[in-house]
C-alpha cells in the first residue's frame, strides 16, 4: 500500500506553479534572470565565504572585525530589500503573533495568507528517500532576485565577502534564497550545491554547511531546520530553512537527560517533559565532530525509512533530532479530525514550539494544552522511540571504526569531553572500561 | 573607542550612585557585578573584590565585558537562557551555573540577578548579579565510580593540586573533574539565603548613594513606566546596532524620538537627553526643502517606507546632506508601533571600507529593528505589552 496525504503545499518561490497537472507546463523560454544556462553566465550574486574553524579555535575569540556581519548586515539587509521590492506573498510582520501563556511559552502566529490560492496536492509520505525529479518544482527554477547570496567555505582561512561575485556552476555553489511565504522575519532557504540537484536527503557535507551557517549567524535566535520527506518537506530538492525569532523555543527550554558521550566530545541527551520524544546533540571538539554524529544519525533514519525533523539551535552548538510519525498516522486515518481541521502541518518549527495557525478561531483559542495535544500526536511511542534509538546508536557506533567511537549509553558515567585547560590526554585512554 | 567605553562605564555608575558608592561596595565581602543594559553589549560597570578573587581576573579586565566571558563548554545553555529571559522580562532570577575562572578552571555557583529600577519613570537602569560559589556535598554524584581518593581535592576546588598526581592517575582524575563540572550542583538553603542577603546589602548601598545624586533607584518598580518607555530588552537589542538611526513613536503626540543610537548623537552633535521626546524636525533648518518634508509626511501617513536626500543641521548649526531612509516597524500585534529613520551622511556614503551599499546598510538596520520590536513584544509578560 502506498501512503499519501493531501495538503496544501507551501509556496516558497514565486516561480513555483501549481503542481497539480502541470505536466504540460512550458519549459525554458526565458526573458528573466533565471538560474538556467541562458542567464547564469551573466549573474552576479553576493558571495559570503566562511572561515573553517579547526578544533579548539571554536572557543577562541575572533580577532579583527569580519568584513560584513553575516546575520545583522548581510542576511537581514538583503531580506528587507526583497521585502521592499514586494517579492513576498505577504508582510509577515503584519501577522499577529503571541507567546501562549504557560510554562513552555509556545509561540502562536495567525497567518491567514500563507495557504491561500493553492489547491491541496497529494504527497507520498511513506518514503523518506525519493529520487530527484527534474520535472517537479526545484530551486534551479527560481529567479535570481530570490537568491540573496552564495555561501561557501573560504579557501584562505579568513571570512571573505564579495558583493558581486559571478556564479561558478562548476564549483558547486550553495545558495541562500528567500522563502516567499515566510513564517517569520528573515525566513530563508539554504540550498546546498544547488546545481547538483540533490534530493531531500542528509549527507555529511551538506549538514556541516548548515551548521556553519548557524555559526556564522552567531545569534541564538537564528535557527536552522530540516524536514525529511514524510515529515512535511514539500520539495524534494535538498534544502534547510532558517529564520530569526528573538525568543527561546519551548523545545530549547525542555529539560534533558544525558544518555551518551562519544569520543570527539559529542554528548547525546534525551528530551524530557516535552510532547515529542527526541534526541539532543551537543558539544564536539570540532564542529565537524558534532556534524558527523548528527548526519550519521539522520542517514540511519533515512535508510530505515523513518521520517524526521532536525532543529539546529544556539549558534550551531545544539542539534535536536526528532523522528516522527504524524503523516503516517494521518494517511492511515488515525489522527483526530479536530486536529486535522486546524490544518497545522507539524514540521520542524511546529515541533520546536512555533505554531503557525491558519484560522482566527484556533489562534484565539491557542493554549499550551492544545499545542501539547497536537505535538503528542507527532511523537513516536516510547517503545518505538527506544527501538529507533537503538538503530541510531548502532549506526553511530559502526560508522566509525571500533575505538574511535565509544558509546556509554545509559551508563551516564565517563565523560571524554575535555576543557582546554584540563590535562590533555589522548581521547582513547579517557574511556575506562575495565 | 576604548576610552569611550571606559568613560561610559564610569559615568553609568557615578551618575546614579556617585563615586563614593564604590568604596562602600568594595567593603562588601560578596562576589557581585553590576551591568548597564543601556550601553551597547550590556557590559559590566562594577565588579566587587569578591568577584575578582573568585574569577581570578583584574578589575580592568572585567569592566566592559559581558557575562559570556565567564561561560564555557560545560555551562548549561538552558541556565544561560533562563538568565537571558529574566533580563528580557526585567525580573529577578536565580540559577545554578557553571562558570570559568581566568585560568580556565570551572566552578559552580549560585547566580542571582535582579533589576535596579529608576525611582522616576520606572525604567531599568542596571542589573545586579550576585555569585555564591557552591561546594559539592559529600555523597553527591560521583562516589559510585570509586574515585574516592581524589574527591576531596575536587570538592575543595583545588584543581591545581591535580597537576601533581602521577600520570597513570591523570586520566582518571580528568574524568572526575569533568564529571564534577558536568554534574549539576544544587544550592543549599544556606547558600540561597546568602545570595539574598548579599543582594539586600548591595541594594541598601545603591539606594543610599542614589539619594545623594537625586536619581533615586529602587528594587521594585515603584512608579508606572512612562508612556513610550522602551523595554530594557529592546534597548539592549537596539544597542547592538552601530549605525545612526532613531525610533519615533507615531502614537504619541507629535511623534517624538523614543530611541536614538550613539552614532546618531555623534552625527548630529546632540546629547541623548536633548533629542529624546522631540520630533525629528529640529534637524531641519532654513534651507531644508519643504517638498522633501512633505514627501516624508505622506509616506508616514501611508505607512510606507521612503528614501530621501534632505539637508539637515547639527547642534553646532553646520549643515549636511542626509541620505535618509524611513520605514514603518510593526509590533507583534501586526500594527505599526514605530518608524525607524536611518541616516547616512552623504559625504560618507561611499565609504570604501564598507562592503555593502549604503542602501543595503540602511535596510539591514530596518531589519534588525523589525525583528527586535516584533519579537520583544510577543510575550504578555514583558514590561510593555
Amino acid at each position: 500500500m502506498m501512503l499519501k496525504i493531501k495538503r496544501v503545499p507551501t509556496v516558497v518561490s514565486n516561480y513555483q506553479k501549481d503542481e497539480a497537472g502541470d505536466s504540460s507546463r512550458p519549459v525554458g523560454g526565458c526573458g528573466r534572470n533565471c538560474l538556467k544556462a541562458c542567464c547564469i553566465p551573466d549573474a552576479k550574486l553576493p558571495l559570503y565565504a566562511f572561515k573553517k574553524v579547526n578544533g579548539k579555535d571554536l572557543a577562541m575569540h575572533e580577532c579583527g572585525e569580519p568584513p560584513v556581519a553575516f546575520l545583522d548586515s548581510l542576511l537581514l539587509g538583503e531580506w528587507e530589500e526583497r521585502m521592499q521590492r514586494g517579492l513576498f506573498r505577504y508582510d509577515v510582520t503584519a501577522c499577529e503573533t503571541k507567546v501562549i501563556p504557560g510554562e513552555y511559552g509556545f509561540v502562536a502566529q495567525l497567518n491567514e495568507g500563507r495557504h491561500l490560492k493553492k489547491r491541496p496536492t497529494e504527497f507520498r509520505v511513506d518514503k523518506v528517500l525519493q529520487p530527484f525529479d527534474g520535472n517537479k518544482f526545484n530551486f534551479t527554477k527560481v529567479g535570481q532576485e530570490e537568491v540573496i547570496f552564495q555561501f561557501e567555505a573560504s579557501d584562505d582561512g579568513q571570512i571573505q565577502f564579495f558583493p558581486n561575485a559571478p556564479v561558478d556552476v562548476d564549483n558547486s555553489p550553495s545558495f541562500v534564497a528567500i522563502n516567499v511565504s515566510p513564517i517569520e522575519y528573515g525566513h530563508v532557504l539554504l540550498i546546498p550545491r544547488i546545481f547538483e540537484c540533490l534530493p531531500q536527503r542528509i549527507d555529511r557535507e551538506s549538514f556541516l554547511l548548515a551548521l556553519h551557517m548557524a555559526v556564522e549567524a552567531d545569534n541564538p535566535y537564528f535557527r536552522l531546520g530540516y524536514n525529511s520527506l514524510g515529515a512535511f518537506a514539500t520539495i524534494n530538492h535538498l534544502h534547510f530553512q532558517a529564520y530569526y525569532l528573538a525568543l527561546p523555543f519551548p523545545i530549547e527550554k525542555a529539560p534533558t537527560k544525558k544518555i551518551a558521550n562519544l569520543n570527539g566530545g559529542v554528548k547525546i541527551s534525551e528530551l524530557l517533559k516535552y510532547p515529542v520524544r527526541g534526541l539532543v546533540f551537543e558539544g564536539g571538539d570540532t564542529l565537524e565532530d558534532l556534524s558527523n554524529v548528527v548526519s550519521d544519525a539522520c542517514i540511519c533514519l533515512q535508510n530505515n525509512n523513518i521520517p524526521f525533523n532536525v532543529l539546529i539551535s544556539d549558534c550551531g552548538k545544539q542539534v535536536f533530532l526528532l523522528p516522527q510519525c504524524y503523516a503516517e498516522k494521518q494517511a492511515l486515518g488515525e489522527v483526530d479530525a479536530e486536529l486535522l481541521d486546524t490544518q497545522v502541518n507539524p514540521a520542524v518549527w511546529e515541533i520546536s514550539g512555533h505554531m503557525v495557525l491558519k484560522r482566527k478561531k484556533d489562534y484565539d483559542e491557542a493554549s499550551e494544552g492544545n499545542a501539547w495535544r497536537l505535538l503528542a500526536e507527532v511523537s513516536l511511542s516510547e517503545e518505538r522511540f527506544q527501538e529507533v534509538n537503538d538503530l541510531i546508536f548502532e549506526a553511530i557506533g559502526c560508522s566509525e571504526l571500533d575505538d574511535n567511537v565509544q558509546c556509554d549509553k545509559e551508563v551516564d558515567a565517563v565523560s571524554t569531553s575535555a576543557h582546554p585547560t584540563v590535562v590533555v590526554a589522548g581521547s582513547k585512554e579517557c574511556v575506562v572500561l575495565q | 573607542m576604548l576610552m569611550d567605553l571606559c568613560a561610559q562605564i564610569q559615568r553609568s555608575f557615578d551618575q546614579l550612585y556617585t563615586c563614593h558608592a564604590r568604596h562602600s561596595l568594595d567593603e562588601l565581602p560578596d562576589s557581585f557585578t553590576i551591568t548597564d543594559p543601556h550601553i551597547p553589549g550590556h557590559p559590566i560597570v562594577f565588579a566587587s573584590p569578591g568577584f575578582l578573587k573568585l574569577t581570578g581576573y583584574a578589575r580592568c579586565e572585567v569592566l566592559g565585558q559581558t557575562a559570556a566571558v565567564f561561560q564555557g563548554p560545560g555551562t548549561s545553555r538552558r541556565s544561560v537562557m533562563e538568565i537571558r529571559e529574566a533580563v528580557r522580562e526585567e525580573r529577578t532570577a536565580q540559577v545554578v551555573l557553571l562558570n570559568y575562572r581566568k585560568d580556565g578552571t570551572p566552578f559552580w555557583m549560585l547566580f542571582r540577578v535582579s533589576p535596579v529600577f529608576s525611582g522616576d519613570g520606572g525604567a531599568v537602569v542596571h542589573f545586579v548579579a550576585v555569585q555564591v560559589p557552591l561546594h559539592k556535598k559529600d555523597g553527591s554524584g560521583v562516589r559510585d565510580f570509586g574515585f574516592g581518593c581524589c574527591r576531596k581535592e575536587v570538592c575543595t576546588d583545588s584543581l591545581s593540586e591535580l597537576g601533581r598526581v602521577c600520570s597513570v592517575e591523570q586520566v582518571l582524575e580528568r574524568d572526575v573533574i569533568e564529571l564534577e563540572s558536568e554534574e549539576p550542583c544544587e544550592a543549599s538553603e544556606e547558600e540561597m539565603r546568602s545570595a539574598v542577603t548579599a543582594m539586600d546589602n548591595i541594594f541598601s548601598v545603591l539606594t543610599h548613594f542614589s539619594e545623594a545624586t537625586g536619581r533615586l533607584v529602587c528594587r521594585k518598580r515603584c512608579s508606572i513606566p512612562d508612556v513610550g518607555l522602551l523595554s530594557t530588552s529592546l534597548i539592549i537589542s537596539l544597542g547592538r546596532i552601530k549605525q545612526s538611526f532613531v525610533l519615533t513613536n507615531p502614537h504619541l503626540p507629535d511623534m517624538p524620538i523614543v530611541y536614538a543610537s550613539d552614532a546618531f548623537l555623534e552625527l548630529t552633535g546632540y546629547g541623548r537627553n536633548e533629542v529624546l521626546g522631540r520630533n525629528c524636525r529640529f534637524l531641519g533648518g532654513t534651507d531644508t526643502d519643504t517638498s522633501t518634508l512633505y514627501l516624508i509626511k505622506e509616506s508616514i501617513k501611508a505607512e510606507q517606507p521612503c528614501t530621501v536626500r534632505i539637508l539637515n543641521y547639527r547642534k553646532d548649526e553646520s549643515s549636511f546632506w542626509n541620505f535618509l531612509h524611513i520605514s514603518p516597524v510593526r509590533d507583534a500585534s501586526g500594527k505599526v508601533a514605530y518608524f525607524v529613520g536611518v541616516q547616512i551622511e552623504e559625504s560618507n556614503k561611499n565609504d570604501d571600507r564598507q562592503c555593502l551599499s549604503p542602501e543595503k546598510r540602511q535596510l539591514s538596520v530596518v531589519g534588525v529593528v523589525k525583528v527586535a520590536v516584533r519579537s520583544l513584544s510577543m510575550s504578555a509578560g514583558s514590561s510593555k505589552s
